[in-house]
């Protein structure tokens, strides 16, 4: 009997694919599953994350960055991971199970170029061949990334169609996949997409907020009030989230792209402002229009500039289990340079959505406050882009 | 369920003729246009008509019908707007049969229920959803049962015997065989089906089967139908006659009668 896992988180998730795409996604579903019983693939797992990745990384309990002496923020360091960002962890694991399942090609999908830069060096260590699709605008705003991604032997593909950002670089992987699947693996960047990727990429993720609860209760004695992560497709958060779903007394919060305001159409909170739909495979809360149409997002960070979000996440959010706010534009720029300034740490504009939301919360402690927040990626990809945006006033588009 | 297919099927067995489909997007360019593209579509011979419901994220899409999907919301063409155009073209020709291809997502935000009853109501035989597949058709199925649509399921070349079974037991109307992998577009030409795959879906009594992806040449369809196919779907190649005439209508109709006629000339047994 041929075992599979649960396409569905509650109504949220499934596989709407065409036809042609099913059998890759079975197929990488059983060997997911195998994999996951394989002592010889968990050990190899382990030692790339371990030896070649640098885990466990670090909490670090900011010094300077709380503004309310009350509340303490700790800081989950994937920052300092290989590559510069979590995605690293979920690639190694698609990489290795990409070559169990016999296919010599890796395409992917790209927006902060954060995992396509993974996703290429994953490749490079492991001798895939590595295609990445790129929107054009996100190939601008993220030029280092692709050359990054070049360097180290990935061909990248600068995607115009639509609005040229993360989500029609998914639509062009897909239609890559749909001729190539029988020797190439789509590497999906995030906790998104059809079954079983919104599966593989939690538990490829999951030894973020494994390490963090282990490090904070060493620490502290006690588990934390909040856990905050940004949200984009989901991947840091979720890695983040699930070990302290069942802890109840835990809050956590995914903080989502405000871009320009919530009341503006400019923004990328798909579970704030989004409605129910299917989009890349997966019912699940996306930004649409009244008969269906996809709608472009926008925010200043490429990496959260997307009109989707992981099913678990919408699942998560309909049961109250964790809560979805936003953090706009303006006020990620300021978490941004706030922890350049009081902690000499330079932070992915992704993660400094969470930064801004922890900096809410820290400032309405009124007793002693424990915050872990996901610091997802470092800021180096996005030097060029706040120079220019801080210069032009903080103004940013 | 209508009886459009199966009435079509008989007749064009009498003939000794397979059939030949084609598939434009309505409201390329405009839904003006479009009608007459669509009109004209039938009075060169189509047997039956595919047609799709502009989508900003058609992923199942190679270049040539992307851009028409993009050219029909550029013109601000709506799903409400697009069955106008099939309320007039419904009224035009009774008999030819209609089948739908769309998005899954189109018809989630109408809602399942309130979509297949509008393509009933205007007289739709069939509804395709590029992606939703068998494994996850069967609120769509359901939907589309009540409403007496056909549901529209895509045979792939890459089909296990079980997957054949269920696109066999859960079509109707016809069976979408797909030629090769890959998205839409003439970029990549038809493979000939395998026999193997149309002698499995004619073992689950599987509706007839039409042969789509990469068809653009007369040859193509000559070569479905000796293949055991029941008959040809084309349409990129279609579409691109739009795209390479948007300035001249009259030219776009012209040319695109001779296409159809040609194509339609060569499903002869
Ligand atoms: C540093 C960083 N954080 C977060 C994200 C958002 O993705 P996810 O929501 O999957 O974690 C990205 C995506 O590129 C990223 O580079």
């Amino acid at each position: 009997m041929t075992q599979h896992l649960d396409a569905y988180f509650g109504e949220f998730g499934g596989m709407f694919v065409p036809e042609l795409l099913v059998p890759a996604l079975e197929q990488l579903e059983q060997e997911f599953i195998k994999s996951q019983n394989d002592p010889e693939f968990q050990q190899e797992f382990q030692q790339l994350l371990n030896e070649y990745a640098g885990r466990p990384t670090p909490l670090t309990l900011t010094r300077n960055f709380s503004p309310n002496p009350l509340a303490k923020i700790y800081l989950k360091r994937e920052d300092l991971l290989h590559g510069g960002a979590h995605k690293t962890n979920q690639v190694l694991g698609q990489a290795l199970l990409t070559k169990r399942m016999g296919k010599k090609r890796v395409i992917a999908e790209t927006g902060a170029g954060q995992h396509g830069v993974a996703t290429a060096l994953a490749c490079a260590l492991l001798g895939l061949e590595c295609k990445i699709y790129m929107g054009a605008k996100d190939c601008e705003r993220q030029q280092p990334n692709v050359f990054r991604m070049k360097l180290m032997g990935a061909e990248v593909i600068p995607v115009d169609a639509g609005s040229g950002t993360l989500k029609d670089a998914v639509n062009e992987a897909l239609r890559d996949w749909a001729a190539s699947y029988e020797d190439s693996h789509y590497l999906l960047g995030t906790a998104a997409g059809p079954h079983p990727f919104p599966t593989v990429v939690r538990e490829f993720q999951k030894m973020i907020g494994e390490e963090a609860k282990e490090q904070i209760v060493k620490a502290e004695g006690r588990l934390p009030d909040y856990v905050v992560a940004c949200v984009g497709g989901g991947s840091n958060a979720i890695g983040m989230f699930n070990d302290f779903i069942k802890e109840e007394s835990v809050k956590l919060i995914g903080v989502e792209p405000g871009g320009h305001g919530l009341s503006s159409l400019k923004h990328g909170a798909t579970i704030c402002k989004g409605t129910k739909g299917i989009l890349h495979g997966a019912i699940t809360y996306i930004m649409q229009d009244e008969h269906g149409q996809i709608e472009e997002s926008y925010s200043v960070s490429a990496g959260l500039d997307y009109p989707g979000v992981g099913p678990q996440h919408a699942y998560l959010h309909d049961i109250g289990r964790a809560e979805y706010v936003a953090a706009n534009d303006d006020e990620a720029l300021e978490a941004f340079q706030r922890l350049c300034r009081c902690e000499g740490i330079i932070p992915a504009l992704e993660s400094s959505h969470a930064l801004a939301h922890a900096l809410k919360l820290a400032e309405a402690a009124t007793e002693e406050t424990i915050i872990v927040v996901n610091l997802s990626g470092r800021g180096d990809k996005d030097l060029t882009h706040v120079h220019r945006v801080l210069e032009a006033g903080g103004h940013y588009e | 369920m209508s009886k459009r297919y199966a009435q079509l099927f008989a007749k064009l067995n009498d003939k000794n003729q397979g059939a030949f489909v084609p598939f434009v997007t309505i409201g390329d360019p405009n839904p003006e246009l479009s009608f007459e593209i669509i009109k004209t579509l039938i009075d060169a011979g189509a047997d039956a008509l595919e047609l799709g419901i502009p989508y900003s994220d058609p992923v199942a899409d190679g270049p040539t019908i992307q851009k028409a999907n993009i050219r029909a919301i550029d013109a601000q063409v709506t799903p409400p707007q697009c069955f106008e155009v099939l309320k007039k073209v419904r009224e035009y020709n009774a008999d030819i049969p209609i089948g739908l291809l769309l998005y899954s997502n189109i018809v989630f935000a109408k809602g399942l229920n309130t979509f297949y009853q509008t393509c009933a109501d205007i007289g739709i035989d069939s509804v395709l959803v590029a992606d939703v597949p068998t494994r996850e058709s069967k609120t769509f199925c359901l939907a589309a049962e009540k409403h007496g649509i056909a549901p529209i399921f895509i045979a792939p070349p890459n089909g296990k015997p079980e997957k054949l079974k269920q696109v066999a037991e859960l079509g109707q109307g016809y069976t979408y065989l797909l030629s090769r992998a890959g998205v839409t577009g003439t970029e990549t030409e038809a493979s000939m089906p395998v026999e193997s795959i149309i002698n499995a879906l004619k073992s689950y009594n599987a509706p007839p089967s039409l042969l789509g992806f990469g068809i653009s040449k007369p040859e193509h369809v000559k070569a479905a139908i000796t293949s055991g196919a029941d008959g040809a779907i084309s349409g990129s190649a279609v579409v691109k006659i739009i795209e390479e005439n948007l300035d001249n209508p009259s030219e776009l109709l012209a040319q695109l009668n001779q296409f159809i006629s040609s194509m339609k000339a060569a499903t002869q047994r």
